[in-house]
C-alpha cells in the first residue's frame, strides 16, 4: 500500500476560546516528502505545526505519525524535531553544546558524539565552528546551527516554522536551494511553514494552501500554479488576472464565456464543468498573454487595449494594459528576449491574445 | 574644545553645564547628604548630634559591638531575611512560570490578588496578621515575622521573574523539549541557567526588603526582634544614639559594598 | 481526500493505556498544568493575605468590652468613625478621650474622617513633591547621560539601601532643636536662637517622606522616559517644534504612565505610614497610621482599629480606582 499516510492529520481542529484557529483539517503526508503549509498570517499554519510538534493539543481530531497516535505523547517523546522561527539557540551554550543538546540520552561515548557533531557541522557548511559562542553567530549561521541541532537526532519528521523569514533576500534564496538539496539527501520528511508563496513553490513536493484555519487546496507546485481550484488560491499564488463572465456555450472540449470587456473567451475543458448561463470567473496568468502591435484577427481570446505603465525588471518586464470597460488594467509579463518586438509606447493601441489552454475557470465565490 | 576636567565616568550629550546638570547635582546632594550625616556623626566625639564637630572617635563603634541585644537582633534579621529571600524567590518563580507559560483562566485577577500586599499599608497588614496569629493561637516569634515578610516579598519576586521569563525563553524551553528532554530536565538544563540573573535579582530584592522591614516586624515580633525593631527601641535613649548612628553607617557601608560587588559580578557574568 | 479504509483502519484500533489516557488529558488541558504550578504560591497568599484581611473585617464588626471582645455583629465602630469621639456623659463619671477636641455638651467633632483626610492630603503633598523633584532627575539620566547610565541609577539608589528607620531618624536629627541645621547655623553665626518650627509638624513629615521615597519615584519615570522612541522627537523637530514644545507635546505625555506609576508607588505606602509621623510629626503631624496603631496599643480597642483599617483601605482603593479610571479615559480620548 502507498506511504500516503506517514503523517496523518485527521479531522483536526484547535479552538482558543471562541477563536477557531484550525478548523477540521485533513492532511496526509507521505514519507520523505517536502510538504509546505502556505498561507497568510493567522491562517492557522503555525498552530497546525505546533500540534504536530506537541506544543498544542488538538481540540478535536487526531494526529498519527508513522501509524502511532500522538495525543498521549508529549513533545519530548515524539519522533519529531523542530526548527523554530527565531531559531531558539541556547545562548549559554556554544555551537557544539547546542548541536549535541538533544543527544544526552543517546548513549554515545564522548568521542563518538564529537564525531557526529563534526559531521553535522560539515553538513551545514560550518566546519570548525564547534567552540564558537552562540552570541557570535550571524542570522544565517544560527539558522544552520538550529537545523543541525534538529537533524543530528535523525527524526522521522522535521518541522520548520518560517525559518528563512529573518534572512536577507540573497541568503534566503541560497538557503532555499540548500534546504531542498539537504532534504533530498537525508530523506527525512519535512513539514515547512511559510507565508512566501515563491518559497513554497521553489522547495516543496506538495503545498497545502491555508486560509482562516482551513486547507483550500493541496497540490504539487505546478498543478497549484497552473490549475488553482479557488479564487483565493489563484490570487495568493503568483499574480492572476480575473475577469467576470457568464457561460454561453459548453461544447466537447471547450467552454465559451462572455467575459464583458475582454469579449468572448474559449477555454479548454478541465475537470470542472459549468452550466450554460452560470456565472464564472475567468483567470489568466500574466505570462500567458501574447502582445502585438497589430490586430491579429480572430474572434475569441483576443482583445484590444492601450498600453499603460510598464515596469522593467531586467530579465523581464511587467506591462499593464488598459481595456475599455474595465477599471483594473490587465497585468502582462513577458521576457525581454534579445530579439523582442520594439517596445510599444504608452497609450498606443495594443492587442492581447491567449490560448484556450491558458485559461482557468473558477466558481464566482465571495471575492 | 573639551571644557576641562572633572566629567569622570559619564558623558553629557551636549557637553555643557546647564540648569539641568546643576539640578541633578543638587538633587544628588539632597539625596545623599542626610544619609551621610549618619557616618559623619558616628565618628563624632560627642553624645550630642550637633555641630560643631568635637573630635574623631571609634568609641561608638566599640559600644555598638559590645551591645548583645544588637548582635542578636542582627543575627535574627540575617536569618529571617535569608530564609525569606529563598522561599519568596521559589514561590514567586513558580507563580511567574505558571502565569507566563500557561493559559490560565482568570490569570489577570489571580496576579492582581497576589500583588495586593503591595497596595495595603504595612500597618494594616501587620495588624491583620497579628489578629490572625492571635486567633490561631500562634505565639509571636521570628516565624510570624517571616510569614509577614513572605507576604511582601513574594509579589516582588513574582514581578521580577515575570519580566525575566517573558519573551524568548518560551521558545528555548520548547526547543529543549522538542529535542527530547522532559519538563524537569528542561528546567535544569535551560530554564534555570537562563534565569539565574533574575533569580539573583529576586533574592537580593527579597533579602533587602526583609532585612530593612520595620512595621510588620514591629507588630509580629515576640521576644526575638529583628534589627529595625531593635533600632526603634534604642531611639528613645539619647545616650544610645551615637551607637545607633554607628550601626547605620555600617549598614550603609555594607550595602555599598554589596551593590558594587553585585554590579561587578553582573558585568563579569554577561 | 484521505482514503479512510485499508491501512488507516488499523490506526483506530490502537489502545491507549490508562496512564497514557490520563497523560493525554493532562496534556490536553493546559490550564490544569498551570494551576498545579500556581497552587503553592496561591495557597500561601490565601493563608497570609485573604484570611487575615477577612479576620480584620470580622473584627471590625465586633466591639471591645473593656478586656473582652463582644462578638455580636454591629456597625458601632463604623458609626463611631463618622461621629468621632468626644466626651461622653456617662453617669457617674466622665470619660475622656486623649485624641478628641470636644465640647462639654457632647457635640462630636468628626475627628476620624478629618484625620484620614489629613493623612491623604499629606500623602498627596509628598507625592507631588517627590514626583516633581524626581522628574527632572529622571529626565537628566534618560536624555543627557549617554554613557554609564547604570552607574547614575545605582548612585541614586544606594542611599536607599540604608534602613528606612535610620533615614527618617537622620531627618529628625537634622531638623531638631539641637539638630544639625540649627547647630550648624548657630555656629556659623547666622542665627542666635534655634529654629523650632522646622520639626514636629506636617511640613517635616512631607520633607522626610519626600526624601525617603525619592528613588521609588525616579525609577518608574526613568523607565518610561527611556522607552520613548527618539525618532518621535526628531519628527517633532522636523515639523517645527522647539525644545520646550517638544517636551510639552511629546515627551511629557509619553512619560505619563511612568509618572502615574511613580505617584501610586509613593502615595500608597505613605498614606498609612506610621514611623515618620511618629518621629518627626509631633502632635500636629499625626496621621491615620498612628491612630490605628494606638487602637492596638494604649487605647486597646482592637475592633475600632480594625474598622479604621478597613475604612482606610477602602478609601485608598477607591482613590486609586478613580485615578486609574480617569487616566484610562484620558488615554482613550487621546488615542
Amino acid at each position: 500500500m502507498s506511504d500516503e499516510s506517514f503523517i496523518s492529520i485527521r479531522d483536526v481542529s484547535k479552538h482558543f476560546g471562541a477563536v477557531k484557529a484550525v478548523n477540521n483539517i485533513d492532511i496526509s503526508i507521505a514519507r520523505g516528502e517536502f510538504f509546505s503549509l502556505l498561507g497568510p498570517s493567522g491562517c492557522g499554519k503555525t498552530t497546525l505545526l505546533r500540534m504536530l510538534a506537541g506544543f498544542e493539543t488538538p481540540t478535536t481530531g487526531e494526529i498519527y505519525i508513522d501509524g502511532e497516535p500522538m495525543s498521549a505523547t508529549p513533545p519530548h517523546e515524539r519522533p519529531v524535531n523542530m526548527v523554530f522561527q527565531n531559531y531558539a539557540i541556547f545562548p549559554h551554550l556554544d555551537v557544539r553544546g547546542n548541536i549535541a543538546y538533544g543527544m544526552r540520552k543517546s548513549g554515545l561515548s564522548k568521542p563518538a558524539l564529537d564525531a557526529k557533531v563534526e559531521e553535522m557541522l560539515e553538513l551545514i557548511k560550518l566546519p570548525g565552528y564547534g567552540t564558537r559562542g552562540a552570541n557570535e553567530l550571524s542570522g544565517g549561521e544560527r539558522q544552520r546551527v538550529a537545523l543541525a541541532r534538529a537533524l543530528i537526532k535523525q527524526p522521522k519528521v522535521l518541522l520548520l516554522d518560517e525559518p528563512l523569514g529573518a534572512l536577507d533576500k540573497k541568503l534566503r534564496e541560497e538557503m532555499q536551494l540548500e534546504l531542498r538539496a539537504l532534504q533530498r539527501s537525508v530523506g527525512i520528511t519535512f513539514v515547512f511553514v511559510t507565508h512566501d508563496q515563491e518559497e513554497a513553490l521553489t522547495m516543496s513536493d506538495r503545498i497545502a494552501v491555508m486560509s482562516m484555519g482551513r486547507t483550500l487546496q493541496i497540490d504539487a507546485p505546478v498543478p497549484l500554479y497552473e490549475n488553482p481550484k479557488r479564487h483565493f488560491v489563484a490570487d495568493f499564488i503568483g499574480t492572476m488576472n480575473f475577469f467576470e463572465g457568464s457561460v454561453r456555450e459548453v461544447a466537447n472540449g471547450a467552454t465559451t464565456i462572455d467575459a464583458g470587456p475582454i469579449g468572448a473567451v474559449r477555454a479548454a475543458n478541465r475537470e470542472r464543468s459549468f452550466d450554460v448561463g452560470s456565472d464564472v470567473l475567468v483567470a489568466i496568468r500574466p505570462e500567458k498573454f501574447t502582445l502585438s502591435a497589430e490586430a491579429p484577427g480572430g474572434e475569441v481570446n483576443v482583445v484590444e487595449g492601450r498600453m499603460g505603465p510598464t515596469a522593467y525588471l531586467g530579465d523581464r518586464s511587467h506591462l499593464y494594459i488598459n481595456i475599455p470597460g474595465r477599471d483594473q488594467p490587465v497585468a502582462v509579463a513577458m521576457q525581454n528576449l534579445a530579439d523582442s518586438t520594439t517596445m510599444i509606447a504608452p497609450d498606443q493601441p495594443v492587442w492581447l491574445t491567449w490560448s484556450e489552454n491558458a485559461i482557468v475557470l473558477l466558481p464566482p465565490e465571495d471575492v | 574644545m573639551s571644557s576641562g576636567a572633572g566629567y569622570g565616568t559619564y558623558a553629557l550629550s551636549k557637553r555643557r553645564i546647564d540648569g539641568l546638570f546643576v539640578y541633578a547635582v543638587i538633587y544628588l546632594a539632597f539625596v545623599y547628604v542626610p544619609v551621610l550625616f549618619l557616618p559623619l556623626f558616628s565618628f563624632n566625639d560627642s553624645i550630642y548630634i550637633a555641630f560643631p564637630l568635637k573630635g574623631f572617635t571609634f568609641e561608638w563603634y566599640g559600644k555598638m559591638v559590645d551591645s548583645p541585644g544588637l548582635i542578636t537582633a542582627l543575627t535574627n534579621s540575617l536569618q529571617v531575611a535569608s530564609i525569606v529571600a529563598v522561599l519568596a524567590t521559589i514561590f514567586g518563580t513558580l507563580a511567574a512560570k505558571a502565569v507566563t507559560r500557561y493559559r490560565i483562566p482568570g490569570r489577570g485577577p489571580i496576579v492582581g490578588f497576589i500583588m495586593i500586599p503591595l497596595v495595603i499599608p504595612g500597618i494594616i497588614m501587620g495588624i491583620a496578621l497579628l489578629i490572625l496569629s492571635k486567633m490561631a493561637g500562634l505565639s509571636l516569634s521570628l516565624y510570624t515575622i517571616g510569614l509577614g515578610h513572605m507576604l511582601v516579598c513574594v509579589p516582588f519576586s513574582m514581578l521580577v521573574m515575570i519580566s525575566r521569563l517573558e519573551g524568548f525563553e518560551k521558545a528555548m524551553e520548547e526547543a529543549s523539549m522538542d529535542l527530547g528532554e522532559n519538563a524537569w530536565v528542561t528546567f535544569w538544563r535551560i530554564t534555570f541557567p537562563l534565569s539565574v540573573p533574575g533569580l539573583i535579582a529576586s533574592l537580593l530584592l527579597s533579602f533587602t526588603i526583609s532585612f530593612d522591614e520595620f512595621i510588620l516586624a514591629f507588630f509580629l515580633a515576640g521576644t526575638d526582634v529583628t534589627l529595625p525593631v531593635y533600632i526603634w527601641s534604642q531611639l528613645r535613649f539619647p545616650s544610645k544614639l551615637p551607637s545607633v548612628l554607628a550601626l547605620g553607617a555600617c549598614i550603609l557601608m555594607a550595602s555599598f559594598v554589596l551593590v558594587s560587588f553585585a554590579e561587578w559580578f553582573r558585568r563579569r557574568g554577561t | 481526500m484521505v482514503d479512510r479504509t485499508a491501512p488507516t483502519a488499523a490506526l483506530g484500533e490502537v489502545q491507549l493505556t490508562l496512564f497514557q489516557r490520563m497523560r493525554a488529558i493532562f496534556l490536553r488541558y493546559e490550564p490544569l498544568r498551570g494551576f498545579a504550578l500556581l497552587s503553592p504560591t496561591l495557597g500561601i497568599m490565601l493563608v497570609a493575605l485573604a484570611l487575615p484581611v477577612g479576620l480584620l473585617g470580622a473584627y471590625s464588626f465586633w466591639t471591645q468590652n473593656y478586656l473582652d471582645i463582644d462578638h455580636t455583629l454591629t456597625l458601632a465602630n463604623y458609626l463611631k468613625f463618622f461621629k468621632g469621639i468626644g466626651i461622653e456623659f456617662q453617669m457617674p463619671g466622665i470619660e475622656f478621650s486623649p485624641f478628641a477636641i470636644t465640647w462639654p455638651i457632647g457635640i462630636y467633632l468628626p475627628i476620624y474622617p478629618s484625620l484620614l483626610l489629613k493623612s491623604m492630603k499629606i500623602s498627596g503633598m509628598v507625592t507631588l513633591a517627590t514626583v516633581l523633584l524626581a522628574y527632572p532627575m529622571a529626565y537628566f539620566i534618560a536624555f543627557r547621560v549617554t554613557q554609564h547610565k547604570m552607574i547614575w541609577l545605582i548612585l541614586i539608589t544606594i542611599p536607599f539601601w540604608t534602613s528606612y528607620l535610620l533615614r527618617v531618624f537622620s531627618w529628625k536629627i537634622i531638623l531638631g532643636y539641637n539638630g544639625v541645621i540649627n547647630s550648624g547655623l548657630m555656629s556659623l553665626g547666622l542665627i542666635s536662637e534655634p529654629i523650632s518650627w522646622i520639626l514636629y509638624n506636617p511640613t517635616a513629615v512631607v520633607v522626610t517622606l519626600a526624601h525617603a521615597w525619592a528613588a521609588f519615584a525616579i525609577l518608574p519615570i526613568y523607565v518610561s522616559l527611556e522607552k520613548i522612541d527618539r525618532s518621535l522627537l526628531e519628527a517633532a523637530t522636523d515639523l517645527g517644534d522647539g525644545p520646550m514644545m517638544r517636551f510639552l507635546r511629546v515627551t511629557l505625555p509619553l512619560s505619563m504612565p511612568g509618572v502615574i506609576a511613580a505617584s501610586l508607588l509613593v502615595f500608597i505606602p505613605t498614606v498609612g505610614d506610621y514611623v515618620t509621623p511618629k518621629l518627626v510629626g509631633g502632635t500636629t503631624g499625626i496621621m491615620i497610621g498612628n491612630i490605628i496603631q494606638s487602637q492596638f496599643g494604649k487605647a486597646n480597642n482592637w475592633p475600632m482599629g480594625a474598622a479604621l483599617s478597613i475604612i482606610s483601605m477602602l478609601v485608598i482603593t477607591a482613590l486609586i480606582c478613580a485615578v486609574l479610571w480617569f487616566t484610562n479615559r484620558a488615554r482613550k480620548r487621546v488615542a
